[in-house]
C-alpha cells in the first residue's frame, strides 16, 4: 500500500468527498421537498409554500425544525429496539448507494487524478442493487414493530411490492450490461461516449443507451417507481387505503428519516437512470470556457438530468391515479419481468448477430 | 488490511452467538442478517466480489427477508424454555465444546498457521467466474435452474390453502 | 492475509455455533436458521480455499450452495406455514407423532 504517507492522503481524499456527496445530498432531499410541494400545487393549480422565505424556498428549514421539535410518540406495545431501528437503517441504506456513483469525470491534483466518485467498485452496478434488496427490512420491521393493524399491512404489502419488482429491475438493466460489458458505473458510462454510427457514417446522436434500449428503460423505469414506493405504485403508504401505510405510528424524527430515505432512494434511482441510458456526465463541451468550469461542467450535466428525472418523478405524482394492489402485483409479475427477459433475448441476439 | 478480517470475523461470532442464544425469532433472524453481511466482508477479503455481492443479495436480500415474512405472518413469539431431559442440557454444552476443540486442533495440524497465500489470486470478477461457469459447470448450472423451478412450484403447491 | 487456518478456525466456529443451536432450539424457524449458518460456514471454508489454492472452482461451488440453499428455504419454509396451519404451534416438540 505504500508509506503512511500516502495512505492517509487517500484517506482524506475519501474523507472529503465523503462529506461532499453528504452535504449536497441532505440539500438535494431537502429542496426535493420543495419542489415536489411546489410542482404539484401548481399542477393543481394553486401556489404551495409561498409564506416562508421568498417563494417559499426556507420551507425546508421550517419543515426541519418541525419535525426536531415535534413531540416523539412511541406506542406502549412496540417492540422498542426493532422500532428504533428501521428508520435508522432505511435511513444509513438510502445513503450508501452514493458510494460508488459517479458524478464527473475528474481532475488531476499535483499529478494524482482525482476522480468524481468515492470508490469505482468493478462489480459497482451490483453492490447498488445489493444495498437496494437490504432496504426492503426497513420497511417490514417497521410495518411489524409498530404492533398495529395498519402499518402491518402496509409493511408487508410494501415488502411484497419492492422484492416483486427487483427482479424486472435487475432484468431490465442486463442488456445496457451486455452492450457495455462491464459492471462498473465508470466503465458503463466511458462505454457512452461518442456518438452512434450506422455503417461508418457518423449521425450526430449521442451514443447513450436509451436509444438502443427503449424497451429497456421504460421496465426500468416503472420498476424504480415500484421500489421506491411513489405514485402510481404508493398503494401501501397511500393516505386514502391505509392511513399511512408501514409509517403510521411513526413520529417527528423517524418520520422524517423515512421521508428522506424516500427522496434518497429516488434520487439513487434517478442517477442510476442517468448513468446506464442518458450518457452520466457526457454533454456538449465548450472549449471557450475557464479550466475550472470545465472540470465541473459534466458535473452540470449530470446534475441536470438527475434534476430532470426528478421532475418527471414529481409531475407523475400529480397526475396519475392510485394502482390497485393486486393490478400491481401482476403489472410487475405478468408484464415487466417477460418484457425484460424478451428484451436480453433480443439483445444478446442482436450482439451475437452483429458482434 | 490484515485486522479487517478479524473485525468481521469476531462480528460475525458475536452475530451467531446471538442468535443462537435469543428466544425471540426476529431478533434470531436480525443477527443472521449480520453474520451473513459480515461474512460478505470476509469473502470480499479473499478475492471473492461477486461471491461477496451475491451474498448479499441472494441471501441476505431474499432468503433471510423470506425468513423475515414467514415469522411476521406466523407471529412467532418468544420460545418457553424446554422442560426436557436435564442430562442433555448438563452433557450438551461440554460436548460442543469438545467438538469445536477438536476442529480447531485438527484443522491447526494440517494447514499452515502463519503467512499469507503462495498462489496468486484467482480471478474473482464477475468476468472470471462467467468464464469457468458456462464452460467447465455448465451443466450443473442447467440443473440448478431445474431445481430452482421444482422448488417454485413446490413451495407453491406446499402453502396453498386448499387444493 | 490472515493464514489459512484461522479461516477454516471461523468456519469451524460458526459451523459448531450452528449444529449447537440445531440440536438446542425448539422453535422451528430458528432452527431453519442454524441450518443455514451452517451452509454459510461451510462456505467461508469453500472461498477460503479458492483463495488459498488460486483456484476459482471453490467460488463456483460456493455459487451451487446459494442457489440450493435458497430453494431449500423456500421449500421449507413453506412446509413450516402448511405446519403451522395444521398444529396451530412452532414448537417442534409439538410436532411428534406421524398422524395428524
Amino acid at each position: 500500500m505504500g508509506t503512511f504517507s500516502d495512505t492517509a492522503i487517500l484517506l482524506l481524499i475519501a474523507v472529503i468527498k465523503i462529506t461532499v456527496v453528504l452535504v449536497v445530498l441532505l440539500t438535494a432531499i431537502a429542496y426535493t421537498t420543495w419542489l415536489e410541494r411546489k410542482v404539484v400545487a401548481h399542477i393543481q393549480a394553486r401556489w404551495g409554500p409561498y409564506l416562508v422565505g421568498p417563494h417559499g424556498l426556507l420551507q425546508p428549514l421550517a419543515d426541519g425544525a418541525k419535525f426536531i421539535l415535534k413531540e416523539d410518540i412511541i406506542p406502549i406495545e412496540a417492540d422498542k429496539f426493532i422500532y428504533w431501528l428501521a428508520p435508522f437503517l432505511g435511513f444509513v441504506l438510502a445513503f450508501l448507494s452514493f458510494a460508488v456513483i459517479p458524478f464527473g469525470e475528474g481532475f488531476t491534483l499535483y499529478g494524482h487524478p482525482v476522480r468524481f466518485q468515492i470508490a469505482d467498485l468493478n462489480v459497482g452496478l451490483l453492490y447498488v442493487f445489493a444495498v437496494t434488496s437490504l432496504g426492503v427490512y426497513s420497511i417490514a420491521l417497521a410495518g411489524w414493530s409498530s404492533n398495529s393493524k395498519y402499518p402491518l399491512l402496509g409493511g408487508l404489502r410494501s415488502s411484497a411490492q419492492m422484492i416483486s419488482y427487483e427482479l424486472s429491475l435487475g432484468l431490465a438493466l442486463i442488456g445496457t450490461l451486455m452492450m457495455a460489458g462491464t459492471l462498473s458505473l465508470r466503465g458503463i458510462v466511458d462505454a457512452q461516449s461518442g456518438f452512434w454510427h450506422i455503417h461508418g457514417v457518423n449521425t450526430w446522436v449521442p451514443h447513450w443507451y436509451i436509444f438502443a434500449q427503449p424497451i429497456g428503460f421504460f421496465v426500468y423505469f416503472t420498476s424504480a417507481i415500484a421500489e421506491t414506493n411513489r405514485v402510481p405504485f404508493d398503494l401501501p403508504e397511500g393516505e386514502t387505503e391505509l392511513v399511512a401505510g408501514f409509517h403510521t405510528e411513526y413520529s417527528s424524527m423517524k418520520f422524517a428519516m423515512f421521508f428522506m430515505s424516500e427522496y434518497a432512494n429516488m434520487i439513487t434511482v434517478s442517477c442510476l437512470a442517468t448513468l446506464l441510458f442518458f450518457g452520466g456526465w457526457h454533454g456538449p463541451g465548450f472549449a471557450w470556457l475557464p479550466g475550472i468550469v470545465q472540470i465541473f461542467l459534466p458535473v452540470f450535466w449530470f446534475c441536470l438530468k438527475v434534476f430532470c428525472f426528478m421532475f418527471f418523478y414529481i409531475w407523475m405524482r400529480g397526475t396519475l391515479p392510485r394502482f390497485r394492489y393486486d393490478q400491481l402485483m401482476s403489472l410487475g409479475w405478468k408484464f415487466l419481468l417477460p418484457l425484460a427477459m424478451l428484451n436480453i433475448l433480443v439483445t444478446s441476439f442482436l450482439i451475437a448477430w452483429h458482434g | 488490511m490484515q485486522i479487517l478480517f478479524y473485525i468481521f470475523a469476531a462480528v460475525a461470532i458475536l452475530a451467531a452467538l446471538n442468535m443462537v442464544l435469543q428466544r425471540t425469532p426476529v431478533y434470531s433472524a436480525l443477527s443472521l442478517i449480520v453474520v451473513l453481511c459480515s461474512l460478505a466482508a470476509v469473502y470480499l477479503l479473499l478475492g471473492a466480489e461477486f461471491i461477496a455481492v451475491l451474498q448479499v443479495i441472494v441471501y441476505a436480500g431474499a432468503i433471510m427477508v423470506l425468513f423475515v415474512f414467514v415469522i411476521m405472518l406466523l407471529n412467532a413469539g418468544r420460545e418457553t424454555p424446554s422442560h426436557r431431559s436435564r442430562i442433555a442440557k448438563w452433557l450438551g454444552a461440554p460436548l460442543i465444546a469438545g467438538f469445536l476443540v477438536e476442529i480447531v486442533v485438527v484443522v491447526r495440524q494440517q494447514f499452515p498457521s502463519s503467512g499469507g497465500p503462495s498462489v496468486a489470486a484467482p480471478n474473482g470478477s464477475p468476468a472470471g467466474i462467467g468464464h469457468l461457469l458456462f464452460r467447465s459447470y455448465a451443466l450443473p448450472f442447467e440443473v440448478t435452474s431445474i431445481l430452482i423451478l421444482v422448488a417454485v412450484l413446490g413451495a407453491v403447491v406446499l402453502a396453498k390453502k386448499e387444493f | 492475509m490472515a493464514p489459512l487456518s484461522h479461516y477454516l478456525a471461523l468456519s469451524a466456529i460458526l459451523f459448531v455455533l450452528g449444529a449447537a443451536g440445531f440440536i438446542v432450539r425448539r422453535n422451528i424457524i430458528t432452527v431453519f436458521m442454524c441450518i443455514e449458518l451452517m451452509l454459510n460456514a461451510v462456505n467461508v471454508a469453500f472461498i477460503a480455499f479458492a483463495r488459498f489454492n488460486g483456484n476459482l472452482d471453490g467460488q463456483i461451488f460456493v455459487f451451487f450452495v446459494l442457489v440450493v440453499a435458497a430453494a431449500e428455504a423456500a421449500v421449507g419454509l413453506a412446509i413450516i406455514i402448511a405446519l403451522h396451519r395444521n398444529r396451530e404451534s412452532l414448537n417442534i416438540e409439538d410436532v411428534d407423532s406421524m398422524k395428524m
